[in-house]
């Protein structure tokens, strides 16, 4: 075991891969002989070499093509997208072909690819680097879609997003890259080596993909969240005192359906939390299933609290991100309805 | 009156009812372009790019350094796959016009552009084809019937249903899925290829896309990703001219040639006349020798002549002479294949008579046992349920209740009917029933 931020939890991953699979292969913008731009793949080039770890043209669209035609003749390739922002000149690559390659050849070819990429605000990144684009990719079918919220679900899960036969899009939220963040800018920040997820194993082991976690058992309502929310909607809980269930969903597709349902049918109140804008954002999803499953163990509406609807704003950043405060009026409001 | 900016909105040389006039091609004489050593650098053979590389001349002789010198029986061989290619898609045309398959596209006047790269290149290259190589599978041996199980997407069909008529793909004959996205496999080639050189393997990889979707930003993807790394890859770039209305014009063929790309990005361009089957063969030898002393990719831009429709849902008498193909410059690759045979006293109009009536019995006998398996209108169908697999490898919770929905709803919708057959799989679509 050892204490480690997200970035070298990430590291890690890759490290463990790039051991103990020659077909897994790095590449991405900056991503080689620099180690990335926020470093979570330094030192790989230098143990690996350029061949295993390749620094690309800036062309995420090509990127996501080669990673693709890799993955065709037999490597794991595990592409770099800096930011998510950013991520959109690859998206007929993701959407057409990596999401469809098995379905149109009937599994005669297949695309083990996976697809790193930084999301979320909270960092001055404006609208070109705060985006939290999970739900644009839920939709598509024939991917998977991850986002942890801590460094040991990091490593486990991308380890397995490695591993996995088929693609997965994998959204590190930047903003928890060095430690938990709790949606208070003006506090001094928090490493992860105080935190009990902030242990992470040295070698290989791995967090299954499609499986939700309850990161805090409670009585009386359900948190929904995934990503940096879960830290923002725990001191939210901690500070409202409302005995609330937070569930960090952890893979966006597929769904864990049961462990989510199952608490809400128990506690029969649910709010919805994600940093990304509301209208038809992935909460839409999550409340979608909860009325399917939840119905009439449900004593209030579902409610959603999430950002506001506009680009993410560079000087109203704290305006704009859901924050402690709008999570616990929703709190408020879903305990108080009859 | 101050000077005003106007657009230049490309104009073919003639619409309907027009005489065609090819005059804006620049040709090159059979055996004038000069062949340089595989290993030369993309900045020295810039000319390739503006030539046109030939080999077969107007007394059907093959002439000048890019002759490929292949043997009778290899020529024999290769006029047999592209008059095989054509044969197939006249038939599965005159099908598609019966109502039998939903769509179709030819590769007519084409040919030469797979066959001959298909042959030039080794089984274990990667052939990344866009929707009118279908000469390809043809090369590689590809029972016929399996072609026309896929456009009917019956039980034998490699999809499964699930793609429009055309869209093949052979693990097995190292043949990628056609995608209905255009230029996407070109990129995903260079990927490929890079892949086989982190592997240490001499195999390359062959990417197939028409001049239209060269505007596309795919191709500057691939053409980036393979100069930088110096893949082992070949780009093809068929110019048919016509991209469904619009004349190459509309992909920026009136400036440059479409080749002249090539040393932009520092690989070589060459421009070869895709009609000819001996310059696409020894073109292909010479960028595949290229690829695998690690010399670097090529781009080969491939003139031809879209003979055919776009597909049978295009109609080009609307946009283009009804006879501008009788007009190409560049002839028949078919044509001027057999007469090459003819002059080497190897070939006879009986024998070509011959071969295309075996040819013409082997398309009726593939359609025939292709049918046997299942039409859009008679059984056996495909179980609709199988459209919840291949979404991943392992079927997710949510997509095995939607199965068991759905499997219930056509239960109920069985039971509703009159006269149950025996076995599920007998009975039609739900999708058919209406």
């Amino acid at each position: 075991m050892a204490r480690m931020n997200m970035v070298q939890a990430l590291n890690s991953a890759m490290d463990v891969m790039l051991g103990r699979d020659p077909r897994v292969v790095i590449l991405g913008e900056d991503v080689g002989f620099f180690g990335g731009v926020f470093r979570v793949t330094d030192g790989l080039q230098r143990k690996y070499g350029e061949h295993r770890v390749l620094d690309t043209p800036i062309a995420e669209g090509g990127i996501i093509a080669t990673a693709i035609g890799m993955g065709v003749n037999g490597l794991k390739p595990v592409a770099e997208i800096q930011f998510a922002d950013y991520i959109y000149p690859g998206f007929d690559q993701v959407v057409s072909e990596l999401a469809r390659i098995r379905y149109r050849s009937a599994s005669e070819f297949h695309v083990p690819v996976t697809i790193r990429t930084p999301c979320g605000g909270g960092i001055r990144g404006g609208q070109t680097h705060s985006q939290s684009p999970e739900a644009i990719f839920a939709h598509v079918c024939g991917i998977k879609v991850v986002m942890p919220s801590n460094p040991y679900d990091a490593k486990g899960l991308l380890i397995s997003a490695i591993e996995d036969e088929d693609p997965v899009v994998f959204f590190e939220p930047k903003r928890i890259y060095n430690g938990p963040f709790d949606g208070d800018a003006h506090k001094p920040a928090v490493p992860w080596s105080s935190h009990p997820r902030g242990e992470v194993p040295d070698g290989h082991y791995s967090v299954p993909i499609g499986r939700a976690e309850v990161v805090r058992e409670g009585h009386d309502l359900t948190v929904i969240t995934y990503g940096t929310m879960v830290h923002v909607a725990e001191a939210a809980v901690r500070t409202t005192g409302v005995d609330a269930e937070i569930i960090d969903v952890r893979t966006m597709s597929p769904l864990d359906t049961d462990t989510l349902c199952n608490s809400v049918c128990r506690t029969g109140r649910c709010v919805v939390v994600h940093e990304a804008t509301r209208f038809s954002g992935y909460g839409a999803e999550l409340v979608a299933t909860v009325q399917e499953h939840c119905f009439w163990n449900l004593e209030a509406p579902v409610k959603r609290v999430a950002g506001w609807d506009t680009p993410y704003p560079h000087a109203f950043e704290w305006e704009y991100f859901p924050g402690q405060a709008r999570i616990a009026a929703a709190l408020k409001e879903v305990m108080e309805a009859q | 009156m101050a000077p005003r900016s106007r657009l230049h909105v490309p104009e073919p040389p003639a619409r309907p009812g027009q005489e065609p006039d090819f005059s804006y091609l620049q040709l090159s004489p059979a055996g004038a372009v000069y062949r340089p050593d595989v290993t030369a650098s993309a900045r020295d053979i810039e000319n390739l790019s503006l030539e046109l590389v030939r080999v077969l001349d107007d007394e059907h002789r093959a002439v000048g350094p890019w002759n490929p010198h292949l043997e009778a029986p290899e020529l024999q061989v290769g006029l047999r796959h592209m008059l095989l290619t054509r044969l197939f898609d006249d038939r599965m045309q005159k099908i598609q016009r019966q109502g039998r398959i939903s769509f179709y596209i030819k590769s007519t006047g084409e040919e030469a552009v797979a066959v001959a790269a298909g042959m030039a290149l080794q089984p274990g290259d990667m052939l990344f084809p866009s929707y009118r190589q279908q000469g390809l599978h043809v090369v590689r041996g590809r029972n016929l019937v399996d072609l026309m199980c896929q456009c009917l997407s019956n039980t034998r069909d490699m999809c499964k249903g699930r793609q429009m008529p055309i869209m093949y793909h052979w693990g097995e004959g190292n043949i990628f899925s056609i995608s209905g996205n255009l230029a996407t496999q070109f990129p995903q080639a260079v990927g490929w290829a890079m892949a086989a050189a982190i592997k240490g393997e001499d195999h390359l990889a062959a990417s197939w896309i028409g001049e239209g979707s060269s505007a596309e930003a795919d191709f500057h993807y691939a053409m980036t990703f393979a100069a930088v790394y110096q893949a082992p890859v070949i780009l093809n770039l068929v110019n048919n001219q016509w991209a469904i209305s619009t004349f190459q014009g509309f992909a920026g063929g009136e400036h440059r040639t479409f080749a002249q790309r090539g040393p932009g990005y520092g690989i070589p361009g060459i421009r070869v006349d895709g009609n000819d089957f001996l310059a696409v063969y020894a073109v292909t030898q010479w960028a595949a020798q290229r690829a695998r002393q690690s010399a670097g990719p090529t781009l080969i831009e491939l003139v031809t002549y879209r003979a055919a429709a776009h597909s049978t849902s295009d109609d080009p008498s609307r946009y283009r002479p009804k006879e501008e193909w009788r007009a190409w410059p560049l002839g028949d690759p078919i044509t001027r294949l057999k007469q090459h045979l003819i002059e080497l006293g190897e070939w006879s109009e009986e024998r070509h008579a011959q071969l295309h009536k075996e040819l013409e019995a082997q398309v009726t006998a593939c359609w025939k046992e292709a049918e046997s398996y299942g039409t859009l209108t008679h059984g056996p169908f495909l179980d609709p349920l199988t459209m919840f697999e291949d979404v991943f490898r392992d079927i997710p919770a949510n997509l095995q209740r939607e199965r068991e929905e759905m499997r219930a709803l056509l239960g109920a919708q069985r039971d509703a009917t009159a006269a149950p057959a025996e076995g599920g799989h007998e009975q039609p679509p739900v999708a058919h029933e209406g």
